[in-house]
């Protein structure tokens, strides 16, 4: 038990999450106080002693289902399933009974049905709800489908693909929907229709994840643990890449990117009214002096009021950074409050303000559509050009960037080619207090190709790498 | 000193009887709570029933609930203890005469002008206690660190008076609405729970048991609707209270069978911002006709 816990310790480790020496020694000592056959009992003693940020929780359920997918009681359903199965499947075929009996009286278990017959097993397990059922009909249907051989070096998401390209669970959707307006007899009312869609949804979902847990069970069963969990190890929210995030990641992102927001706007307030004592305050000291008689009992400090810094932002929001530009504008939005003045600029080879789209918007996704879609940002071909936008940025708002104002550029300085006017940044600097560029690439591909920041980058107070949440989290508080 | 709880399950019935119903991993974190001696973490939106699990925790024990607010500005005087200034003063005016200067000086520093705040509360108390430190993500940095040393060791020192060690270990949940990452110290000391919406199922059963007058069929159709909501993108999804609060207003009403309408005029209970209304108003009306 020991070991298998230390691998799987190691394991989440490998997989960012960070388990400390008491941690460990904690996880052990609870699950000395749970019946280590209750499985999810097991689970979430290890997840509260070891887990300590939800956003991990994806992670350590992974690395525990591969590590005690061949432990758990589901591994043994295999029989009891199966008998359960036949009996559904037995009065579904007496059901039938035009079909002759010779199929009946066979009842050699689900390798024997047909297609079709599975389908309607799996339509009927959708619209009960039954979790048996599903479990099963996920397990037999990865058996058939899948094709999955052993030691054949491919990820779980190519059977996962195949398992699901033959089971058409779109039309399957449709066919419920089908199926329960006749069982009311009718129409459904627009309400009824959009719950019993969203019912259904969630059950396919589910029964989605039984594939996979499927599918998973018996990678590892194949493979080894250790070898599997290196396989689906996946970067923690905050270290997924801007620039390559799934749909999936985008999707997890934008929610992990709210509550950020949110800490962020948070601990700038913090810091900002944390500024202890200034130096004495004379006069105050003298008045509060008074009921002392004028004995100075209660000196009085002056508390620094830090000056409220400006910001201007100007983001590239051509093709190859818009995912990153998309999450910038979202910090922008954030901040907009902390900030007494934040302005926005988008360019592509041309360059426009789009502060105004913020204002007064308080649904962020319009705002984001509106600048992709009204922001006049297109110059010549639409291929970025840095030059041509900061030229047009000093010529327009130049005049704006005061003492006061930090500049910040975002993108990855791929310049197509065209002339730097690295000039700009330069004059920009001398007149604001700091000028900052993110760069959403790899340190090691800056300045290959036509990647110029390195032009950019020595007129500037610093240039960071800006990948993921932890660095972006990481440079904002520098910021502050 | 004994544990608490028998099993998992016992505390999974206890938190039924008092009205909480608690998940497999609510009940297994409050059941290893106990059992190892640590505190709870609990993290969630808000409204899902963080500050009640504790409530609910210290009715099924029968214990006293001792609560500390955590606010921005939040110190030791406040949270662990203070000197009796006043009376300390009265004390060594009443006898100005007699007493040496080291008499009166051991003397003012007594458990006698000492004032307990909360959390030294929670631990000279003799009686049952269960400790809720209530958003405790609102407090500074700086500040969390004295919560450290009575998490940990459950003893408060104070430099006067030395060392005030727990006569019994309470129980102590703390919880935290996530505005900011709390420290790798307290986090470290804790055991975490995360309460995230319920399932439907859960919901269903959650409505029936908190609003007795709702029909089963009607439970079943707010939990239904109430997930279709959340599943959309709003900018703060119903929380369970507010599940209860509209299924109280239903009730209310004497509505038998939801209809869109219905759902439509009383969505303000359920949702807080005008344009989540709008969208949602929107989306349950006219989306399913297409």
């Amino acid at each position: 038990m020991i070991d298998l816990l230390a691998g799987f310790v190691v394991e989440l480790r490998n997989a960012g999450i960070p388990v400390s020496l008491t941690e460990n020694l904690d996880a052990m000592e609870a699950i000395q106080h749970i019946p280590i056959e209750d499985r999810d009992a097991f689970k979430y003693a290890l997840g509260a002693t070891m887990v300590k940020n939800n956003s991990h929780w994806r992670a350590f359920e992974t690395v525990f289902e591969v590590y005690f997918s061949l432990r758990g009681p589901e591994y043994k359903l295999v029989d009891g399933d199966e008998s359960e199965l036949d009996e559904m499947w037995r009065e579904m075929q007496e059901q039938q009974q035009g079909q002759g009996e010779g199929k009946g009286a066979g009842g050699g278990g689900m390798e024997a049905l047909t297609p079709e017959e599975m389908m309607n097993l799996l339509m009927k397990a959708l619209m009960k709800g039954d979790q048996g059922m599903m479990r099963a009909l996920a397990k037999q249907s990865v058996q058939r489908f899948a094709g999955m051989e052993p030691g054949r070096p491919v990820g779980g998401t190519y059977y996962l693909y195949r398992t699901l390209r033959n089971l058409d669970l779109e039309g399957m959707l449709e066919k419920l929907m089908e199926a329960s307006r006749q069982e009311v007899g009718g129409e459904l009312t627009p309400l009824e229709e959009r719950l019993e869609k969203d019912e259904y949804d969630s059950r396919i979902d589910q029964f989605k994840k039984e594939i996979e847990a499927e599918i998973r069970r018996r990678l590892v069963a194949d493979r080894g643990a250790e070898a599997m969990a290196k396989t689906l190890r996946k970067p923690l929210p905050e270290d997924v890449e801007f620039m390559h995030a799934s749909r999936d990641e985008m999707q997890n992102l934008k929610k992990s990117l709210y509550p950020l927001t949110r800490k962020l706007a948070a601990r700038l307030a913090r810091k900002r009214r944390h500024g202890r004592k200034g130096p004495l305050d004379f006069r105050n000291t003298v008045r509060h002096s008074l009921s002392y008689g004028g004995v100075p009992a209660d000196p009085k400090f002056k508390y620094p009021r830090p000056a409220k810094p400006e910001l201007m932002v100007i983001a590239d929001i051509s093709g190859s950074v818009a995912a990153f530009a998309r999450f910038t504008l979202m910090l922008v939005y954030a901040i907009q409050g902390q900030f007494s003045k934040v302005r926005s600029f988008v360019f592509i080879d041309g360059l426009d303000e789009v502060t105004e789209y913020f204002k007064g918007v308080e649904d962020i996704s319009e705002a984001i559509h509106r600048v992709n879609t009204e922001a006049d940002v297109v110059w010549v071909d639409g291929h970025s050009d840095y030059g041509h936008a900061f030229e047009v940025f000093w010529d327009k708002y130049g005049k704006d960037v005061g003492p006061k104002t930090t500049v910040l550029l975002l993108g990855d300085a791929r310049n197509n080619y065209h002339a730097s006017q690295a000039w700009v940044v330069k004059n920009i600097r001398q007149k604001a207090r700091h000028v900052y560029w993110l760069n959403p690439e790899p340190r090691s591909y800056w300045n290959t190709g036509d990647s110029i920041v390195g032009d950019y980058g020595t007129h500037t107070d610093g240039v960071y790498e800006c990948r993921n949440l932890r660095q972006l989290e990481a440079f904002v508080e520098k910021l502050a | 000193m004994g544990t608490r709880f028998e099993s998992v399950q016992s505390v999974r019935e206890g938190l039924r009887a008092e009205n909480y119903l608690a998940d497999e991993g609510i009940a297994g974190v409050v059941f290893l709570a106990d059992r190892l001696g640590k505190p709870v973490l609990v993290e969630g939106p808000a409204g899902t029933g963080k500050t009640q699990l504790a409530k609910s925790v210290a009715e099924m024990l029968g214990a006293r609930l001792i609560r500390l607010q955590c606010y921005e500005g939040l110190d030791e005087s406040k949270a662990l203890y203070e000197w009796n200034y006043k009376k300390q003063l009265l004390r060594i005016q009443a006898d100005k005469s007699s007493d040496s200067w080291s008499d009166v000086h051991d003397d003012i520093f007594s458990d006698e002008f000492l004032l307990t705040r909360p959390l030294l509360e929670a631990i000279t108390a003799e009686d049952p206690v269960v400790l809720l430190i209530d958003e405790v993500d609102r407090v500074e940095v700086e500040t969390e660190a004295l919560l450290l040393e009575i998490l940990s060791e459950y003893q408060v020192s104070i430099p006067e008076l030395g060392t005030i060690t727990a006569k019994q270990i309470p129980l102590v949940f703390l919880t935290s609405n996530n505005t900011r990452e709390l420290s790798e110290a307290l986090k470290r000391r804790c055991l975490f729970l995360h309460v995230d919406y319920p399932e439907l199922e859960r919901e269903k059963q959650i409505v029936m048991t908190r609003v007795p007058d709702v029909t089963e069929n009607m439970a079943d159709q707010i939990a239904r609707i109430v997930r279709s909501l959340r599943q959309l993108d709003l900018k703060k999804a119903p929380s369970v209270s507010e599940t209860i609060d509209w299924a109280r207003t239903l009730v209310l009403l004497g509505v038998q069978n939801i209809d869109a309408q219905q759902a439509k005029e009383t969505l303000h209970v359920l949702l807080k911002y005008q344009t989540d209304i709008a969208k949602a108003a929107k989306e349950l009306s006219v989306e399913a006709k297409k």
